[in-house]
């Protein structure tokens, strides 16, 4: 199973450049199956959460408005290199993704 | 007097028709590849291999952002695991595919001497599959798009290498036929290929710009945001053909087949560069 979450980073001095790019259908729960009708549950991310060495620098609370294969950008400033950078994420079925990596 | 320069320009014509009926796959290619050149004088050849992004440098700053955190890598990573499975009888796809160490990609769609058909990477994977008893998978699913991706993402940097052996009647037919559909006018617009994608290149179609058909197939398949998805090659003939308001063929029929056989020659030369993003 390939991870669900892809993170560039780029430090420029203490500030912390991040891209994310999360594996998610993101359904609204509003599109019907084009063969049965069958309304197609909802199934989105519900909160992302960035820390960096334990301290929340972005939380996002999505909702059924956010694309498929949702890409996340930002920045922080107060980041040095090898901090530990932890991506998480939850949707509404209760299903979760999560990535480490050290700040470079 | 008249009478002698009437003759002149018969005689003329008659030969000019006589070469454009006997004109191979090489001169066709020659001559797509200089109308392109004289069109756009300043784009070198191998920009074409980006299509769109030759010409429409909005667009291309655009996709320049995109590339630095490529949507398909998912799609590459699932055809990596897809393509290492081993098949019940201990093979596997990389026994299938002779030297797919240098890449495949640029090779296909290739013709079969034997069964005279034209054989594309969609149906090379089906047919290894069902060669070593495996299920035929769905063109256009998200399995054969993934080890489309991950096999052209392998093949980066090659250049495509069709070849039209001329010992074969049924190939250059193959060929021919792919010409004629490009051709050809069809669906409530009338529209061909060619009037699109070499006559009004660069000029607005909606709100995008029209790309050339020089180096159409290098970059398929190709991740569209628009779908949030893969999609192949075939999939993107059945959307320009039901764009112009013609009923789409089958993926993988004889008739797109052809026409990626005719297209991918044309494009031989540029190197491999899917898996593509677009819009």
């Amino acid at each position: 199973m390939t991870n669900t979450i892809k993170v560039k980073t780029k430090l420029s001095g203490d500030v912390a450049q991040i891209k994310s790019l999360l594996l998610h259908p993101m359904e609204t729960g509003s599109r019907k199956d084009p063969d049965s009708g069958a309304i197609i549950p909802a199934h989105h991310i519900t909160q992302l959460i960035f820390t960096n060495n334990g301290k929340q620098v972005m939380v996002a609370n999505f909702s059924t408005a956010v694309s498929k294969n949702p890409y996340f950008g930002f920045s922080f400033k107060g980041a040095k290199a090898g901090d530990t950078l932890n991506v998480s994420w939850v949707d509404n079925i209760g299903e979760k993704g999560e990535l480490e990596t050290s700040l470079k | 007097m008249i009478r002698a320069i009437t003759i002149g320009l018969i005689i003329l014509f008659a030969s000019m028709v006589f070469q454009s009926a006997y004109a191979g796959p090489p001169e066709d290619r020659r001559a797509f590849i200089a109308y392109f050149e004289s069109r756009f004088p300043a784009i070198p050849f191998a920009e074409y291999a980006n299509g769109i992004y030759a010409i429409d440098q909005d667009a291309r700053d655009q996709w320049l952002e995109i590339e630095e955190f490529p949507p398909y890598e998912f799609a590459v990573e699932q055809g990596a695991s897809l393509w290492q499975e081993r098949f019940p009888d201990g093979k596997s796809y990389s026994d299938c595919f002779k030297n797919s160490k240098n890449g495949v990609r640029q090779n296909y769609p290739e013709f079969d001497t034997r069964t005279g058909e034209v054989v594309t990477l969609a149906k090379a994977i089906n047919l290894c599959r069902n060669k070593h008893g495996q299920n035929t998978l769905e063109f256009g699913g998200e399995k054969i798009l993934a080890l489309s991706a991950f096999i052209a993402f392998e093949s980066r940097g090659e250049p495509f290498n069709i070849n039209v052996p001329n010992d074969d009647v049924r190939a250059l037919a193959a060929y021919e036929e792919g010409k004629r559909f490009y051709y050809t006018k069809r669906g409530q617009l009338n529209l061909s290929c060619a009037d699109c994608h070499v006559v009004s290149v660069g000029q607005y179609v909606r709100a995008d710009h029209l790309s050339a058909s020089l180096g159409h197939p290098t970059h398929f398949p190709v991740y569209r945001s628009k779908f949030g998805s893969m999609l192949s090659l075939h999939q993107r003939f059945a959307g320009c053909v039901r764009d112009v308001r013609a009923k789409p063929f089958e993926l993988q029929s004889t008739e797109y087949r052809a026409l990626e056989y005719f297209l991918t020659y044309m494009s031989n030369g540029l190197e491999v560069n899917g898996p593509g993003a677009r819009k």
